[in-house]
């Protein structure tokens, strides 16, 4: 049996590097959603509820022009559904400290990124150790929402454009390392490959982008699950 | 847009996006045995995130030639297994250099 991960200082130190790419990719959305039309206490009101990027992203437009509650709540759905795959995955890595109301709150803020930095640890993740992890996330999504909608102007634009590449690279901080497995690093290639592909070949690129990351991370993931299974989430494969 | 209107759309995003996520969390509480199935959701975070990045990172910044300097640097940057604070940082200061210099040659 795997040990569990369960210090909340830990989950802290592990979810500030999340905190400080969240204000920046929150300010844009506070500067977006303020010159779309919002108050600044709707758009800090849509961040706390909702935390997502793209989703919120998406949802600013059809607010201010007016839309149907079913076009909001299919965009959502199409364009958030892969965090139910993530929910899926980060269930079979909760230590036995999580009781069932953890797993209300803590899914509240599943993140791409929480997500991706919970998967990364060696051993499963406990209750203290995911509200350390999500707490700095939250923080940063509300405060940099805030910031942007209240003073996004005041920013000169070449810093604004470097901060737009820092939740990229924290990705990359997370995959890199795990391509020294070679069947990790084709999936990893192979996904990537479909993915140009559903950017820029014809028919594919009109594919919803929510659907496309769902589509091109699952044959991916299938395909190498197939080739190269493992024995355990998180373990070497065995072959 | 009104008040009630307003809510109606935050209850609606806030509502779906909640569901998305919970549902699984909540009723999943057996470990899955099945070797596909594991080794599925052994790859999942890593090709979700791939696929985010590439190629969405290209038109993340004010032009693709700094999109590409800060992409390059950040892979260098997370080969030798910096902290993930260090690779978004080396990487933004990248994006601005490249940027500026740019900014003064063309």
């Amino acid at each position: 049996m795997m040990q569990e991960e369960n210090s909340f200082v830990k989950g802290i130190k592990d979810g500030l590097p999340i905190c400080f790419g969240y204000i920046s990719v929150a300010f844009a959305f506070g500067i977006f959603s303020v010159e779309n039309g919002l108050r600044v206490i709707e758009a800090l009101l849509i961040s706390m509820t909702n935390v997502t990027s793209a989703g919120q992203l998406a949802a600013v437009p059809i607010m201010v022009s007016g839309g149907t509650l079913l076009e909001l709540a299919v965009a959502q759905l199409v364009i958030n559904l892969r965090y139910a795959l993530m929910s899926v995955s980060l269930s079979q890595k909760l230590g036995s400290s999580m009781r069932m109301l953890d797993r209300f709150i803590v899914s509240f803020v599943n993140t791409d990124e929480v997500f991706a930095v919970a998967s990364s640890q060696p051993k499963r993740v406990g209750r203290r150790y995911l509200y350390g992890l999500i707490l700095p996330p939250f923080v940063g999504w509300s405060l940099g929402t805030l910031l942007g909608a209240c003073a996004g102007h005041v920013l000169p634009g070449a810093v604004t454009s470097a901060l737009g590449v820092a939740i990229y690279a924290m990705f990359i901080a997370i995959v890199i390392p795990q391509t020294k497995n070679k069947a990790t690093a084709g999936c990893v290639l192979l996904s990537i490959a479909l993915s140009c592909a559903f950017a820029f070949l014809p028919v594919l690129k009109e594919v919803q982008s929510g659907f496309a990351i769902i589509i091109c991370a699952a044959v991916a993931s299938a395909i190498f699950a197939f080739l190269a299974p493992v024995t355990q989430l998180g373990e070497e494969r065995i072959q | 847009m009104n008040h009630a209107t307003f809510w109606m759309y935050l209850l609606t995003m806030a509502g779906v996006t909640y569901l998305v996520r919970m549902l699984p969390m909540v009723l999943l509480k057996k470990q899955i045995k099945n070797r596909f199935i594991l080794s599925f959701l052994h790859y999942i975070p890593y090709t979700v995130l791939s696929v985010m990045t590439v190629p969405a990172i290209f038109s993340a910044t004010s032009s693709t030639i700094s999109a590409w300097v800060g992409f390059a640097v950040a892979v260098v940057a997370a080969f030798f297994k910096r902290s993930l604070l260090t690779v978004a940082a080396l990487s933004c200061v990248a994006v601005f250099v490249a940027e500026t210099i740019l900014h003064v040659c063309v």
